[in-house]
């Protein structure tokens, strides 16, 4: 089976779709001929022609927009916005329009649109190439948020975001682009060859967007994570030597509540790791969940660890960044509450 | 119906990739000194030709001609020159120390030095740039400290900005420079707003933000010129246009349908266009927009005609999306050459004073950086942790105290 990293196993996806229906296209800044700033679209022009994967002006509320047109029409763009951060501008187009269009119009135009954005820290972006910003999209009822954490997922998950009918948000991790990291910037880099979902079959297969993967089973706690936390957590679990469940949520909306609960009711405890700052984040959601769903199950506070609540500081990249000694930490403040 | 033509959907391409001859045919370049220049306090509707001439002052024998000479000082040609080159000595050595692991990331201005430099002279001391990250010509023309430029590149313990910004992405308010984002188009506005702050004070200052030519399609572009219009706000709004948005060439952003200068015309505010490697044109035209602003006549949009010679940044290599020596056939030249050339054709400049300049502007650029190095290189030194939770808000919140006191500073 080919191994691959996650830009070439969403190049693939991507190569797969554009291949299989003349009703994809892709376009966003700097992806056409030059294939993009991170590579995801190397070679598509090429392939598939000029109309298939196209530059656009550098106009990310344009990008949305004209996206939301074409899939109102019929066709199915999947779009990139070139790092997460920079698509605010976008947002009147995320909130106001892709996610009512189908509830407001009672079903007669909708817009089949796949949002694909690099983000999340750990490679010196500063505050404007760093940022984590799920909670924002995960709170807009209409929109879908994926999030995958390797190349077997990302290429899954891309397929079934596509032929998706509804808008969806697919944040890809470009920290792990290239191997996966488990939060120690001081040890020498990984790619992903070895790693078993590194392994990505040719052809079309979709990862079902709302199940989360359960990564490693335990008895004793319930790790919830997601992207580059995944490897975060493992990499956490171990120095604590706690045995600990792993969940892999992979798509934040829809969330897969069932196996959330599943978990936590049977360790009795929760600890959620997300690198987005800790207030307002995606975390607080789940802990609201996992409480209302398992408190009779509980035998500790539910922990949360997070980014802080500061923009991302360049210099401090690693003291913002929520790495394995924090999560030891909350494992083992929680295993002795 | 039958008779219809199918519809085709058009993407527009550059006229030359790697591999292919670079190719300025297309271009038209009305002469140095053709380009009329209207009075300033001439009304708008009489000026509408000006966004499809050039303003252009130095022709090919280096000679200032025509009405938009700005007959400077030779003092005023030395300080520029000076300062152009320190930006692209500054440059070169910077974008090396990102080679060799000493930052994260580097961003050159070459090619486009005359316009930062000629603007930053121009206007006052109390008038306010609002930049983008390829303008640190200002802060050299000002005399910033070049010590404390590295150190904000290194993010070490001497940063300006306590390592909270991405190398290059400067403030210095005492300079008359705003603070840099990485976002494109959203301080446009913000120069706008600045400008109609001094407006309604009865101040007598005026702003100059700049965008690139990519950046033109952003919201925040539009939006910015319609409250300029709307309010007369003393601004003057700049569009460099230096051919590249990263990979794309300019008529991704709309330059194969019209120019970038013209944009001003739906808004009823002049629009000018400026050979922007011609520091004797930039400087004129931004004297003649900053004195109209100064007469409570409002905004001017400026489209500085550039090349970008170098990459993007240092995370992309140029020769992989344009023919790799498309910079050096590049018909408006090098502003560094032009305006050394034109100094000599004066009199006032040799080869030798040149060589001179520039040997001193490499040992005072090598200086500030083993200065920078000696506080330490990216990660070698750091601003204090605790600093990281400061100007969140004026005065921190509960969450940060708490935060700041789990990290234990």
């Amino acid at each position: 089976m080919p191994v691959m990293n996650m830009v070439q196993a969403l190049n693939n996806a991507l190569d797969e779709k554009l291949g299989g229906d003349p009703n994809v296209l892709i376009f966003g800044e700097d992806v056409g001929y030059f294939g993009g700033v991170f590579r995801v679209t190397d070679g598509l022009q090429a392939k598939h022609g000029l109309t298939r994967c196209f530059d656009t002006p550098i106009a990310e509320g344009g990008i949305i927009a004209t996206a939301i047109g074409m899939g109102a029409y019929g066709l199915r763009p999947v779009v990139e916005i070139q790092f997460a951060d920079y698509i605010l501008p976008a947002f009147d187009q995320l909130v106001s329009e892709a996610a009512r269009l189908r509830y407001r119009s009672n079903g007669e135009f909708w817009a089949p649109l796949t949002v694909r954005t690099p983000y999340g820290g750990g490679i010196f972006g500063g505050q404007t190439h760093s940022q984590s910003p799920e909670a924002i999209f995960t709170h807009v009822v209409g929109l879908k948020t994926v999030v995958p954490s390797n190349p077997y997922d990302a290429k899954g998950l891309l397929i079934a975001a596509i032929e998706d009918d509804d808008p969806v948000i697919i944040l890809e991790p470009k920290r792990i682009y290239n191997g996966p990291f488990d939060g120690h910037h001081d040890r020498p880099l990984k790619t992903w060859a070895g790693h078993p979902k590194a392994e990505v079959p040719e052809g079309l297969y979709r990862v079902p967007l709302g199940k989360a993967a359960v990564v490693r089973e335990g008895r004793d706690i319930t790790v919830l994570a997601y992207g580059t936390m995944v490897h975060v957590a493992l990499a956490g679990i171990e120095e604590a030597g706690v045995d600990a469940e792993l969940l892999d949520l992979r798509s934040l909306v829809p969330l897969d509540i069932e196996a959330i609960v599943a978990s936590v009711r049977k360790t009795g405890r929760c600890v959620i790791l997300h690198e987005a700052s800790r207030f307002g984040g995606f975390g607080g959601e789940l802990s609201a969940l996992v409480q209302e769903r398992c408190f009779d199950h509980l035998k500790a506070p539910i922990e949360r660890v997070a980014g802080w609540d500061t923009p991302y500081p360049h210099a401090f990249e690693w003291d913002y960044f929520p790495g394995p000694a924090r999560l030891v930490a909350a494992l083992r403040r929680a295993m002795e509450y | 119906m039958d008779n219809q033509p199918r519809l085709t959907l058009h993407i527009p391409e550059p006229p030359a990739r790697p591999g292919d001859h670079p190719d300025f045919g297309g271009m038209k370049l009305p002469k140095a000194g053709e380009t009329a220049r209207p009075d300033v306090d001439a009304a708008e509707p009489t000026m509408r030709d000006m966004p499809f001439g050039m303003i252009r002052v130095l022709d090919d024998g280096h000679h200032a001609v025509g009405p938009w000479d700005p007959h400077l000082d030779v003092d005023i040609l030395h300080r520029g020159l000076r300062a152009m080159m320190l930006t692209r000595a500054f440059d070169d050595r910077l974008f090396r120390a990102h080679r060799q692991g000493k930052t994260s990331f580097y961003m050159k201005s070459t090619g486009e030095e005359a316009i930062a430099v000629a603007q930053s002279l121009m206007l006052g001391a109390r008038d306010m740039c609002f930049p983008t990250y390829r303008v640190v010509g200002w802060l050299m023309a000002r005399n910033y400290p070049l010590l404390d430029l590295v150190n904000q590149i290194f993010s070490n313990a001497g940063d300006p900005l306590r390592g909270r910004q991405l190398p290059i992405l400067y403030s210095a308010r005492d300079y008359g420079f705003y603070s840099i984002s990485g976002n494109l188009g959203s301080r446009f506005g913000h120069a706008v707003g600045w400008a109609m702050a001094s407006a309604y004070k009865g101040d007598d200052r005026i702003a100059l933000a700049y965008v690139g030519e990519g950046t033109t399609a952003e919201g925040g572009f539009h939006e910015a010129i319609t409250f300029a219009s709307v309010y007369r706000a003393p601004v003057i709004l700049c569009v460099t246009n230096n051919q590249w948005a990263i990979s794309s060439f300019s008529g991704i952003a709309g330059a194969n349908e019209t120019t970038f200068a013209a944009k001003a015309l739906a808004y009823g505010i002049p629009g000018l266009r400026v050979d922007g490697n011609d520091f004797l044109a930039v400087w004129a035209a931004t004297q003649w927009a900053a004195e109209r602003a100064r007469l409570n006549l409002g905004a001017t949009l400026i489209e500085l005609f550039t090349y970008r010679a170098s990459g993007h940044s240092t995370a992309d290599d140029p020769a992989k999306y344009r023919p790799a020596d498309e910079a050096l056939q590049w018909p408006l030249g090098d502003p560094i050459e032009r305006l050394k050339g034109h100094l000599i054709a004066l009199g006032e400049w040799d080869d030798e004073r040149h060589a001179a300049l520039q040997s001193a502007l490499e040992d005072e650029v090598r200086a500030a950086v083993r200065a920078g190095e000696a506080i330490g290189t990216l990660g070698k030194s750091k601003p204090e942790l605790a600093s990281m939770f400061e100007d969140v808000f004026k005065q921190p919140d509960w969450r940060v105290i708490e935060q700041r006191r789990e990290m234990g500073v």
